[in-house]
């Protein structure tokens, strides 16, 4: 199920501005990879492209190579609907959908996949994916009740209760824990301990110390300077870029210098 | 600089002073109107209650007089709606999410401008026009579908039915509909439209799951509008319909019903005495129809959004 992502020569552009340049790594699978790096310098950028969300904002386009398991991302028999139903996306912002309730929001996607969908088998996705994003206590006595009522961190995780719902293969997060206080941060990072097993993941963080607890593997995107792309320093073992990382800039930007 | 730093008295300006002396005003003057409009209506209206059935074009009595028009009146503005509303939303989701922007801009211009169109050209425009185009629809309709009791017939051969006066209709007020639920469509948040489409959602299942949701009740709200406009249209249906004022959901005969404006439009100029009371009357009641319709409009948008909360 969960599958590893090489990416080669990757260029990322808004239109004719070039965000990110020249990106080249291999995210190993049914592992935690991190991603951290000053504001701006295309963490979000990068990740959108991961699952071919970057192409929904006009004029968007990235160049080079991606490719899952054998197949290229960006080749052009490729649907990216497809794409997106097997690579789930956490966002920055808890974004269940406001009108719907707790137990339609997990099925949101299983019903994208198969108009019909019997009872059973609904009920049992929403147990197995509520439980997994350690959620089913808390809510199981209210799934008919909107979404939009649960505190912050109960939100963004039925967000990932929803986007492991369909069980994909990848699970892309974008700073999943910046809008919660510290007990559901610490909440989501066991989370993502318990789901690693299951699913290869791409988490970007502005908290180093959240980086060093949850991934494997780290990468440093820096800027080489105002109003030039965002590039890859380095990517290593996670515990080889707090301890001994091979750039000066990875350095700096840990031990707190900038950034 | 610094001196007049110093603490002040807080003083009420004169020009907020004078403002909002004049907003109060203009809402006083808005009340002031509704209460004149409607205290003309009732004492105008009463005498029509004991009129003899010749000022009545023949009817018993005031009730058998206004109630046939406000049957023609709703008939003719539902089956607007009914042709208008999925138009319209289909027209304002091809402007907000599919058409590219260079062409979604020139389009929103172009439905802004049909709401601008004075229905005097919609009545031409219906009574020269449309009305021709669909004689031989109708027609066509009553050979296949007569059986339904909407299309019995005997075919008009004019074309000026009812139902040519709600696509009329339905054209008028589709611009305004489009309007307003284009400017919801646009304001969905990015974060629900790409919760969605993060999913595998394809363009329409997004608009299904974000879109559609966030703007039920501005979308109730348009067509409430839409339908406030379609019951008092006066001059478009009055140059369309061949009315006789009967009661008959057949939408493609030569006999229909009217509606209280084009009645009232059509019988003035030749009244007298009682029978302007009567037409006033009728006016009292498309008045309290337009404020019921408005009132459970604002009833239903306020109880979906408690719900949504
Ligand atoms: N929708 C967009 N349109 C144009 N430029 C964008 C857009 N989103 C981000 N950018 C630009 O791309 C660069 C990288 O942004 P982003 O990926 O959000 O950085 P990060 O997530 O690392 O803070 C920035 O220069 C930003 O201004
Ligand atoms: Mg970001």
């Amino acid at each position: 199920m969960a599958k590893s992502i090489d990416v080669s020569d990757l260029n990322i552009y808004y239109g004719d501005f070039l965000a990110v340049e020249g990106v080249t790594m291999t995210i190993p699978s049914r592992s935690v990879t991190a991603l951290i790096g000053p504001s701006g310098c295309g963490k979000s950028t990068f990740l959108r492209s991961l699952n071919r969300m970057h192409e929904v904002i006009p004029g968007a386009r990235v160049e080079g190579k991606i490719v899952i398991d054998g197949q290229d991302l960006y080749g052009s028999e490729v649907d990216p609907v497809e794409v997106r139903r097997q690579i789930g996306m956490v966002f920055q912002r808890p974004n269940p959908f406001p009108t719907m309730s707790i137990y339609d929001n997990v099925l949101a996607g299983s019903r994208l996949n198969s108009k019909r969908l019997p009872k059973d088998r609904a009920d049992e996705i929403v147990e197995r994916s509520l439980t997994s994003a350690n959620l089913w206590v808390e809510v199981k006595d209210r799934l008919n009740k909107p979404g939009q009522g649960l505190s912050g961190g109960q939100q963004q995780r039925l967000c990932i209760a929803r986007a492991i719902a369909v069980e994909p293969q990848v699970l892309l997060m974008d700073e999943p824990c910046s809008a919660l206080d510290p007990i559901s941060t610490s909440a989501i990072e066991d989370l993502i301990h318990e789901l690693k097993s299951d699913y290869t993941i791409v988490i970007v963080t502005h908290n180093m110390q959240q980086a060093a607890r949850v991934s494997e593997d780290t990468a440093f995107f820096n800027l080489a300077g105002a109003g030039k792309p965002g590039n890859l320093v380095e990517m290593n073992p996670t515990r080889k870029i707090f301890s001994n990382p091979e750039e000066k800039a990875t350095e700096a930007y840990i031990s707190g210098r900038f950034g | 600089m610094s001196a007049s730093t110093a603490v002040r008295k807080p003083r009420q300006r004169v020009g907020d002073r004078v403002f909002s002396n004049l907003t109060r005003l203009a809402g006083l003057a808005i009340l002031v109107a509704l209460a004149a409009v409607a205290i003309f209506l009732t004492l105008q209206g009463l005498p029509a209650f004991s009129a003899p059935s010749d000022k009545l074009g023949g009817a018993a009595n005031l009730a058998t007089y206004v109630l046939p028009l406000v049957f023609g009146t709703l008939l003719a503005a539902v089956l607007a709606l009914l042709i208008a509303t999925p138009l319209a939303l289909g027209v304002a989701l091809v402007i907000s999410h599919y058409a590219p922007p260079r062409l979604a801009r020139p389009l929103g211009y172009l439905v802004d401008l049909l709401a601008a169109v004075p229905s005097v050209v919609y009545g031409l425009w219906g009574l020269a026009f449309v009305s021709v185009r669909l004689t031989p629809a109708y027609a066509w309709l009553e050979q296949h579908l007569g059986w339904i009791p909407l299309f019995g017939g005997p075919a008009s051969t004019t074309g000026r039915t009812i139902l040519t006066a709600s696509i009329v209709l339905a054209i008028m007020v589709m611009p305004i509909i489009t309007a307003i639920t284009r400017e919801i469509f646009l304001q969905t948040p990015t974060l629900n439209e790409e919760a969605a489409l993060a999913l595998g959602a394809t363009r329409w299942e997004m608009i299904r799951l974000a879109v559609l949701p966030y703007a039920r009740s501005g979308i109730v709200s348009a067509v409430m509008l839409g339908l406030g406009r379609a019951l008092g249209e006066t001059m478009a249906v009055a140059m369309v319909l061949s009315a006789s004022g009967v009661v008959t959901f057949d939408l493609i005969s030569n006999t229909n019903p009217s509606t209280i404006a084009a009645n009232i439009a059509l019988k003035f100029p030749d009244s007298t005495g009682v029978a302007v009371n009567a037409l006033v009357a009728s006016g009292l009641v498309l008045f309290v129809i337009t404020f019921v319709v408005n009132f459970a409009a604002r009833w239903v948008v306020a109880r979906s959004e408690r719900t949504q909360a």
